[in-house]
């Protein structure tokens, strides 16, 4: 039905690549038993066998160990273990203070609320005119009593990618703990835990054309987390419930299928958009930083019209993508990222996200600039916000 | 496929009617406010004889909803006489729109309020305000639900930031429960005095901020 969809929206979400579908199928008809049955019979041996290889393969791509990775159900849920499980841990021995930014996603953003509205200080950072935060301010925010730092590694809206490296060696210089949320990063940007001293990693199968609802969190080896869902004692008693097995495995070959050449594309199909849109259309915005940026994504505000008409009208063209308006939001609340980097509502009001993935063309990106184009001239012709004398009709 | 909106607001969404402005109109308005959310402006001719709406068209910075409300109430008012044009409530409006989702009811609200406003604009300056209403607490409440929080893109009065209105003397006195620094706290008092200080026996607007 969505086959003709020109599908721009792969950061909310991606189309299953064949070869996972291909990788699952076994562990969904075949060796369907659950790895705790691996001292019973033999199919849960092969079970147990099947998760350990996805599990040490998806640690690798992150420099880590397998013991070192927690299977979960998405980006939601490692972020939450990660926050959680730290506040447990550590709330009564070391203290009550989180630092995080204000440009991080809801996973992280309302999990430090919610450990706000139950005793926990949380410092939100500022970010720049261009989504970064700037480590000295990380460094300056730290007390004696705080037990983690969480930084996102690319922003979900705007793509900025921040200086973890930075913020890392600070956080280890102070012993505080550091999480970070790569869910848009994981396989599509360099992030090597035997480098980079970062405790926790969030990572999601559904960002790289894997399955919705597989996720992980990298756990260094001895990072304090208190257990915060509780039952058996499965992913080394940090993740209580029966593991999806399937899932792992088609979450370990989606990441495989990731490679640079294939990123270097979409980075140069995006650069393409970018071009084209910021020189094309009148009156636009680049939001986010220009080098510091996620490959796959690019998000611009068109001045003097509004998101929602701009992603219904191309929806009517047979393009999908997304927008920062409050219009477009289920809470009618501009995008906190664009107001983040010190947006205004109108800023926020005409911001589109476009994010490609790995079933993009250049046709793709040129029709959907053509598109655009069209679409905004023809908003912003009944706008009473654009100068009378540009609108063309 | 069931989209949230009808296929009567699509079409209308699609192929808005009567867009854009009226050169040297008879009344005109502007609802609403970049800062905080779609915008729409409402222009009018009037026949000055039988106070029939000859022509109504508006301009839209919103979404779908609001563009598609701002066209079928265009249609609606244009031939009935101001007194007629100005019961047309949202309900109608959204109703011969066969619907619209109640999320997004705030953004096609203002596309009535435009039409009342433009009508109100053409009365005031032909003197056909008959009586002048006496501003009151509940009165000034009643503009401040124009005014949209930008936190929530909801109405100040509704989100309860509007802490305490007082009047006494010409002077109305509004304290908003948002600290003097916020980012929004420039915004919503232009807002504010915008929408209060065009009422007749208001000489004085004062905005406080609370702690």
């Amino acid at each position: 039905m969505f086959g003709e969809t020109i599908y721009l929206d792969n950061s909310a979400g991606t189309r299953l690549d064949e070869g996972v579908l291909e990788a699952m199928r076994p562990y969904l008809f075949d060796t369907y038993a659950v790895a705790t049955s691996e001292f019973g019979y033999s199919m849960g041996i092969e079970a147990r066998e099947a998760l350990d290889r996805a599990r040490a393969s998806l640690a690798a791509r992150l420099g880590a160990q397998a013991e070192e990775f927690i299977f979960t159900s998405g980006s939601t849920e490692s972020s939450n273990m990660a926050l959680k499980g730290v506040a447990l841990a550590l709330a009564e021995k070391k203290g009550k203070h989180l630092i995080t930014s204000r440009l991080e996603d809801f996973p992280v953003l309302n999990t430090a609320a919610a450990l706000g509205r139950q005793g926990f200080r949380v410092t939100l950072l500022e970010v720049d005119a261009e989504g970064l935060v700037d480590p000295e301010a990380v460094e300056k925010a730290i007390a004696d009593d705080t037990i983690l730092v969480s930084i996102q590694h690319a922003n979900q809206e705007i793509g900025t990618v921040q200086d973890l490296e930075s913020i890392a060696r600070i956080c280890r210089e102070k012993g505080v703990l550091f999480h970070t949320d790569a869910t848009h990063t994981y396989t599509r940007l360099p992030l090597d835990v035997s480098t980079l001293p970062v405790d926790m990693v969030t990572v999601s199968g559904h960002t790289i054309h894997g399955p919705k609802g597989v996720g992980g969190l990298y756990l260094r080896t001895g990072t304090p987390l208190g257990k915060w869902m509780d039952g058996g004692f499965q992913e080394f008693n940090h993740r209580a419930g029966v593991e999806d097995i399937p899932s792992a495995v088609g979450f370990a070959k989606a990441a495989e299928l990731v490679t640079e050449e294939e990123t270097e594309r979409i980075r140069s199909l995006r650069d393409r958009l970018l071009d084209r849109a910021l020189t094309e259309i009148p009156h636009t915005t680049l939001n986010g930083h220009r080098t510091r940026r996620l490959p796959q994504n690019a998000n611009i505000t068109f001045h003097y019209v509004e998101g929602e008409s701009i992603t219904l009208q191309l929806d009517m063209r047979g393009f999908a993508v997304s927008t920062g308006s409050a219009c477009f939001s289920r809470s009618l609340e501009a995008s906190h990222v664009i107001m983040g980097i010190g947006g205004d509502h109108e800023r926020a009001h005409g911001s589109v996200r476009f994010s490609l993935g790995r079933y993009n063309t250049e046709v793709d990106v040129d029709g959907v600039v053509d598109a655009i184009a069209e679409v905004v001239r023809e908003l912003r012709a009944i706008s009473p916000l654009m100068p009378e004398e540009e609108k063309e009709r | 496929m069931a989209f949230p909106y009808s296929d009567k607001v699509l079409e209308h969404f699609r192929n808005p009617r009567n867009v854009g402005k009226i050169d040297e109109p008879d009344g005109k308005s502007t609802e609403g406010s970049p800062a905080c959310g779609d915008m729409v402006a409402v222009y009018i001719k009037v026949d000055e004889d039988t106070k029939v709406l000859e022509d109504v068209k508006f301009e839209s910075y919103g979404c779908a909803s609001n563009i598609a409300t701002g066209s079928i109430i265009t249609e609606m008012a244009k031939g009935k006489t101001l007194s007629d044009a100005k019961k047309i409530t949202w309900k109608q409006a959204s109703e011969e729109l066969g619907g619209l989702p109640p999320l997004k009811a705030h953004c096609s609200v203002l596309a009535v309020e435009g039409l009342r406003a433009a009508i109100r604009d053409y009365e005031e300056r032909h003197g056909l305000v008959e009586e002048r209403e006496p501003t009151t607490v509940e009165v000034i409440k009643k503009r401040l639900r124009h005014v949209m929080n930008p936190l929530s893109g909801l109405d100040v009065v509704r989100t309860e930031l509007i802490k305490d209105i007082t009047f006494e003397d010409g002077v109305v006195h509004i304290v908003a429960d948002l600290p003097p620094d916020h980012q929004f706290a420039a915004v919503i008092k232009a807002d504010i005095a915008e929408k209060i200080e065009p009422l007749w026996d208001v000489n004085e607007v004062i905005i406080d901020f609370a702690e």
